[in-house]
């Protein structure tokens, strides 16, 4: 635009020396159809999703809500600072990185090995039953779940007239008012909930592979287990990886409906995660840019892990996600 | 000696092993079909139980006095209609403006040639990694004024990015040579995306379907952020997320303060404890679901795999 004499030289000759941007607004004409189907919406991404990323200006003020963005207090980094001295954030970070920990690992296990055990049901019949009664969990909402968990564990639920009929305990046990063990009953509802949907993409992984490899080691002599051992899980190896960078820019989300729904002041030191403590915060106590500076934390923390991890699987050959 | 080892390599026979090892995995799978289904048929039972007569226990997957009055009472309750309307009406909204919208974005980003496709894509995808977070939504919602109203349940997530790069992958693998016999018959590209591309998208449109529904059926957090204070607006699962609250603060709470405020206007005739309520409630907010997602099975599952490829 800036230099239409220049570019008219070099072309030869064309009757209308169209310029960058001449040609720019002769594509749009061409594309408007395209255009109206997108500009709306990325107007809509722009306001609700970008707008927001603007107000994490917050963590750096001491904001209030009544006064304009000019008239804020800027404050540096103090609420950083505080978060790293607060013994309760720091307790806060500890439980977050407990149960993402956790349900990583326990998510993956459980998955691999119930897609692996499904993949070696012979019947078609019983295969597709078993697939679709571990869907059902994913589908019920965490407040159908989390009342399921806790009926389940009540001092009159199946699993304490387990433990008393196997007389493994003299009285029923209060599970959820037990803090220790906050971070495996999580994992346990995680994995309740979640194994037979995250089990769908191994399966999918499993049903690529050739089967005349199986045919092959049957021949060759290789037990059951040995065939999984070294065709099925190696078979499943480049989902695995992917999923796994994913999951690991996910360290900090350790999710926050089973931990709000779940905890009670009996368990808070072991449930409440950066989320719930950003609702503690944020919404029940005012304190916007407390809030905010925790929610920024795990934001960035998410993204240097989702970095670091694709590195490290291009490193290691595996092609990462981007 | 050696030709029955081929034999049973083949597969012809089971060998021991297979014996051993397809028993102990059968008697697992159906192990894990049981846990699976036994708290959410327990709780079947306890709703369509007698209420006192559950508070005695030792009800596991059949009622000891079949009664539909916890039914009975629960939908007399005027919040719980009231919140299965705004359920419903949210998840037929969302569900549609959010199809719609995605759809047609899909549609522009899978066409080769558009100037923008790489751009837009980004933007979008961007999102999935950055967000502003609890706090500075929650103000943008009020600055839009939005708080207090249904539109908040919609406006927000009309587009999922999950979803539109689902949607796009199906669109891209659509065989080309529609597209150009249609463009060659004059058809624009609304045209095409109407005629063409949104019936034979049907597929993916169920599984997109399918996820947007389930995300607003199931949703309590946006009531509690942004409704709470409006009890015409609180959905089923809100309602829902209360009495778990209310039972989890007050093991011992009187059948009237399950449902706050509803006072002692109850029917004597429907005695009902906070156990029943909350196992009818329960089985109340997830019956839709249940009923509908083994028939679309088939779509979610090939959604799932392509989503995760690309």
């Amino acid at each position: 635009m800036a230099t239409p004499s220049i570019n008219s030289v070099k072309t030869t000759p064309v009757p209308v020396p169209e310029t960058k941007f001449k040609k720019f607004m002769k594509q749009c004409s061409e594309q408007k159809a395209l255009l109206f189907m997108t500009i709306p919406f990325v107007i809509w991404l722009i306001i609700f999703k970008y707008v927001p990323i603007w107000g994490w200006t917050m963590a750096f003020q001491d904001f209030k809500p009544a006064r304009s963005f000019s008239e804020q207090e800027w404050v540096g980094f103090k609420h950083f600072q505080f978060l790293f001295t607060d013994e309760r954030f720091l307790g806060v970070l500890r439980n977050t990185l407990a149960m993402s920990m956790i349900n990583l690992v326990l998510g993956f296990v459980t998955a691999i090995g119930l897609a692996v055990l499904i993949n070696e049901i012979a019947n078609m019949g019983f295969k597709r039953i078993v697939q679709t009664i571990s869907y059902m969990p994913h589908f019920l909402s965490w407040v159908v779940a989390a009342s399921l968990v806790s009926v389940t564990l009540s001092a009159d639920g199946i699993i304490n007239e387990i433990l008393a009929t196997l007389g493994l305990a003299d009285e029923p046990i209060l599970f959820l008012g037990i803090g220790e063990m906050f971070w495996g009953i999580l994992g346990a509802a995680e994995t309740w909930k979640n194994v037979g949907w995250n089990a769908i993409i191994y399966l999918a992984a499993i049903s690529m592979i050739d089967q005349e490899q199986y045919e092959a080691a049957k021949i060759d002599g290789a037990s059951r287990l040995q065939r999984i051992r070294h065709i099925t899980i190696p078979g499943m190896r480049s989902v695995i990886v992917i999923l796994l960078i994913m999951n690991i820019g996910y360290i900090l989300e350790s999710g926050f409906e089973p931990q709000y729904l779940l905890g009670n002041p009996m368990n808070v030191q072991f449930s409440e995660n950066i989320d719930v403590f950003v609702i503690k915060y944020g919404i029940s106590m005012f304190n916007f840019s407390l809030a905010t500076a925790a929610g920024i934390f795990k934001t960035v923390v998410s993204f240097v892990f989702l970095i670091a991890a694709n590195s490290f699987a291009k490193k290691m050959g595996e092609g990462g996600l981007f | 000696m050696s030709k029955e080892k081929l034999r049973s390599g083949i597969g012809i026979r089971r060998t021991r092993e297979d014996v051993i090892f397809d028993s102990i995995n059968y008697s697992f799978m159906v192990l894990l079909c049981i846990v699976m289904l036994y708290p959410f048929i327990n709780q079947f039972a306890v709703s369509i139980n007698e209420a006192n007569d559950s508070i005695k226990g030792g009800i596991y997957l059949l009622p000891r006095e079949f009664t539909w009055n916890n039914y009975a009472f629960v939908f007399q309750e005027a919040s719980v209609v009231q919140s299965i309307v705004i359920s419903v009406l949210r998840t037929v909204v969302g569900t549609a403006v959010s199809l719609f919208c995605t759809a047609m974005v899909a549609y522009a980003i899978a066409q080769p040639n558009f100037m923008f496709k790489k751009s837009v894509t980004i933007i979008f995808v961007m999102t999935m990694y950055f967000n502003g977070g609890l706090i500075p939504t929650f103000l943008l919602m009020r600055d839009l004024q939005l708080i207090g109203t249904f539109w908040v349940y919609i406006l927000p997530g009309i587009i999922g990015v999950f979803n539109l790069i689902v949607m796009r992958s199906f669109i891209e693998g659509l065989p080309i040579s529609i597209f150009e016999s249609a463009k060659i018959d004059g058809a624009g590209h609304f045209t095409m995306f109407f005629r063409i591309v949104l019936p034979l998208s049907l597929p993916v449109i169920a599984t997109v379907a399918l996820f947007v529904a389930v995300f607003q059926w199931n949703q309590w957090f946006d009531v509690f952020l942004y409704n709470s204070s409006n009890p015409t607006l609180t959905t089923l699962q809100y309602e829902l997320m209360k009495i778990l609250q209310n039972s989890n603060a007050n093991m011992s709470a009187t059948a009237a303060s399950a449902f706050a405020g509803s006072g002692s206007e109850s029917n004597s005739a429907n005695m009902v404890s906070p156990t029943s309520i909350r196992a009818t409630m329960t089985i109340v907010a997830s019956v839709p679901i249940i009923m509908v997602y083994p028939f679309l099975q088939k779509y979610f599952v090939k959604g799932m795999t392509l989503g995760a490829v690309k």
